[in-house]
């Protein structure tokens, strides 16, 4: 801890995420509401992608149905606003199914502390549920993915299908009043942009604080080797869960937040593609990083606005594209743009002066540079020496059927 | 507990003490096999008869372990004193590495026991309790986490307590926090506690992983092809780490580099074929004639 603040890097990115906060903190006094409002949603998402960020970026776990969890979280705030609005009588669409009394389980919901806590205690009951049945399991990896994608389809499809109680594809909207003030006045609209900015900084301190103590350092080595955590007696699927939960609780808050301000939530804003969708802002902004989680959101969902407006059909493809081009090009997203530079002087360096035998050698400055393991540059020159430990000499007659350490072990199963 | 390599914070200077060896001189040619007569090394040997008064650590009764109808290792037994560096040794596909998988729990035992200090079967426990029990495997690639640097690797070793809230709100405490700088120093990475492990050589990384097995405190520790890689300084180094890191636990290798085997083990264990062929010291079963036929003799003399 005490190295905290004298490391250079950590130190930058600290600075660039009070910047951001420090801008966003002034955007409601120089944006006309319209872009306010807009922005507050991406903050909702950029609250997402800081949860997401934890389980994939720190623990490796790449969850593509983190939908599900903000949309169970906007579903319960909703619950809450549509009975506000409704003012006591039954919500518009269970009328028009034919209901004469509201569904038991609707009714506490009027209650907003009792909503409020749902918004936080549904998705993380569902996801402890999910994550013990999963990583007790040791299902992991891209049968993990997989499975939380299939989650996201369940959840639009239920969404769908229980029209008489969640309005079905239309969703839940004409929503009215917040705790007794109006939604549509421009001071509760600011209220809740700060509330929504407040949120956001509290969740990012709250990473910051996990993945500084000792817990974010068994996260990471999860994702590094979830086995060789276990060897050192931790019990991954707790630590595994809890960052699920997290996540999801986090994901839980964001829904809650982005319902109060857009005035409406679907189906369509929970399923399969919103969620890959967040994995893409994570992925954008740099994985294992806060603040590029925050960027990454924030700058990929105002691209999308903005590429919306002026060319609506190639949205699509532009996302893409920029997906592919970080996966090729850009594995740590945009918090690896300072590296760029010596990644290209460096490649430059190896295709110019390649080594003789025709392989492209790599001195150890270079490999330090570009950060991958400077033994594998120094392997070559120890190997030239003469071999210590050939003396055994029973190299040649090895049983391919060696069940060895090797297999299984080195499981870089989530997607780093 | 009498900890002797805890309590001696004296810093060791990473220097190779171990004697120089001349050149590569081969197992063979070091050992003359002609006196295959005195082979006192038993074939399906369970107990040494000068350890029968060492209380054993672990001992390995009958164990077998099978992958889809294929016996791995079969009706193994074995046991491994108090400060006792054992070697396993034998071709590939012996079944070595299998038996360390069994003990750490990383393989389904199909029969026999396992005992642990004499009251915990092994075969029938989850991973990472036998690792809290006290056990600690390193496996064959250097397993270090990349992703943490060379101090917090060693504090997530170090911590003895493994619960979300203990390691999200408490502090190792100061002596922890010597004993790491201890075993820093004494591997030779403590000027590169900041740095991420990407940075270190092969051996260093290997030492490392040892030194996170140290900070455990464990009683058996399980080291498998430590020195697989190595260059000779660099494997004459863990030989020195090793008869250290003796004072502290009894220790398990797997390793097919003979003359390390020869400078380190106390005793060693030839497997053939998921069975034990022989036992005794280095110098014991090098004389043992099935030993040599099937496995010393074919690199060496021909």
């Amino acid at each position: 801890m005490e190295t905290l603040l004298s490391n250079k890097t950590q130190r930058n990115r600290l600075v660039l995420a009070a910047a951001i906060f420090i801008c966003l903190a002034v955007v409601p006094a120089v944006l006309p509401m319209f872009r306010t409002t807009l922005i507050a949603r991406f903050m909702c998402y950029a609250i997402v992608a800081l949860g997401l960020d934890m389980i994939w970026g720190y623990t490796g776990i790449m969850s593509l149905g983190h939908g599900v969890y903000f949309g169970l979280g906007a579903y319960c705030m909703a619950m809450y606003l549509k009975l506000a609005a409704s003012g006591g009588g039954l919500p518009d669409f269970m009328q028009w199914s034919g209901f004469d009394a509201l569904p038991a389980w609707w009714a506490p919901f009027a209650n907003p502390a009792f909503a409020f806590a749902m918004v936080v205690l549904v998705p993380v009951v569902v996801s402890v549920v999910v994550g013990l049945l999963t990583f007790l399991h040791n299902i992991k990896g891209v049968y993990f993915s997989i499975l939380s994608q299939a989650l996201a389809l369940i959840m639009s499809v239920l969404l769908v299908g229980s029209q008489q109680y969640t309005g079905g594809s239309n969703g839940l909207t004409d929503f009215d009043t917040i705790l007794g003030a109006p939604l549509s006045s421009p001071v509760t609209e600011v209220v809740l942009y700060y509330v929504t900015l407040v949120a956001l900084i509290a969740v990012f301190a709250l990473c910051f604080f996990l993945v500084n103590r000792r817990i974010g350092k068994i996260f990471m080595a999860i994702r590094d080797s979830e086995n060789r955590v276990r060897f050192t007696g931790y019990n991954t699927a707790v630590f595994k869960v809890f960052v699920y939960a997290f996540s999801a609780a986090v994901a839980g808050v964001a829904g809650a937040l982005y319902v109060s301000q857009v005035g409406i939530i679907t189906p369509a804003e929970v399923g399969v593609a919103p969620s890959i969708e967040m994995v893409v802002w994570v992925a954008v902004g740099g994985r294992g990083t806060l603040v590029g989680a925050v960027i990454g959101a924030l700058l990929t969902s105002g691209v999308e606005t903005f590429a919306s407006e002026t060319f609506p059909d190639l949205w699509n493809y532009v996302l893409g594209l920029v997906c592919i081009v970080v996966v090729l090009f850009l594995p740590g997203g945009l918090m690896d743009l300072p590296r760029v530079p010596a990644r290209i002087r460096a490649w430059l360096a190896r295709s110019r002066f390649g080594a003789p035998q025709g392989g492209a050698r790599l001195t150890p400055a270079m490999a330090a540079e570009e950060g991958v393991s400077v033994g594998a540059a120094l392997a070559e020159e120890d190997y030239a020496e003469p071999a210590y430990r050939d003396a055994g000499g029973d190299e040649a007659g090895g049983d391919p059927l060696a069940p060895t350490a090797a297999s299984g072990l080195d499981e870089k199963g989530g997607p780093r | 507990m009498m900890r002797p390599f805890g309590r001696v914070p004296a810093v060791a200077a990473p220097a190779a003490a171990v004697a120089a060896r001349t050149g590569a001189a081969t197992f063979a040619e070091a050992e003359e096999p002609a006196s295959s007569s005195s082979a006192v090394a038993v074939r399906g040997t369970t107990e040494l008869a000068r350890k029968q008064d060492a209380p054993a650590l672990l001992s390995i009764e009958d164990v077998s372990v099978v992958f889809d109808g294929f016996h791995a290792i079969s009706h193994v037994s074995t046991t491994v004193g108090e400060h006792d560096i054992r070697f396993f040794i034998g071709p590939n596909g012996a079944g070595k590495t299998t038996i360390l998988d069994a003990i750490c729990g990383k393989n389904r035992v199909a029969g026999g026991r396992i005992m642990f200090k004499g009251k915990y079967d092994l075969a029938k426990m989850k991973d990472y309790k036998i690792a809290n029990l006290g056990v600690s495997r390193k496996f064959q690639a250097p397993s270090v986490f990349c992703g943490i640097t060379i101090l917090e690797n060693m504090e997530l070793a170090a911590a003895n307590r493994h619960s979300l809230y203990s390691t999200t709100f408490l502090k190792l405490k100061k002596d922890t926090h010597d004993y790491i700088r201890y075993i820093l120093d004494f591997i030779g990475l403590y000027d590169k506690r900041f740095d991420y492990p990407t940075r270190l050589s092969h051996g260093e990384k290997q030492w490392l992983e040892i030194g996170m097995l140290l900070t455990q405190h464990p009683d058996l520790l399980l080291l498998d092809e430590p020195v697989a890689g190595m260059s000779r300084r660099e494997t004459e180094h863990t030989a020195e780490l090793l008869q250290r890191v003796k004072q502290e636990c009894s220790v398990i290798v797997v390793e097919h580099d003979m003359q390390f085997a020869k400078d380190v083990s106390d005793d060693v264990t030839v497997f053939h074929e998921g069975k034990v062929l022989a036992e005794g010291t280095m110098d014991e079963v090098s004389q043992n004639q099935t030993v040599i036929d099937v496995y010393l003799g074919r690199g060496g003399d021909q």
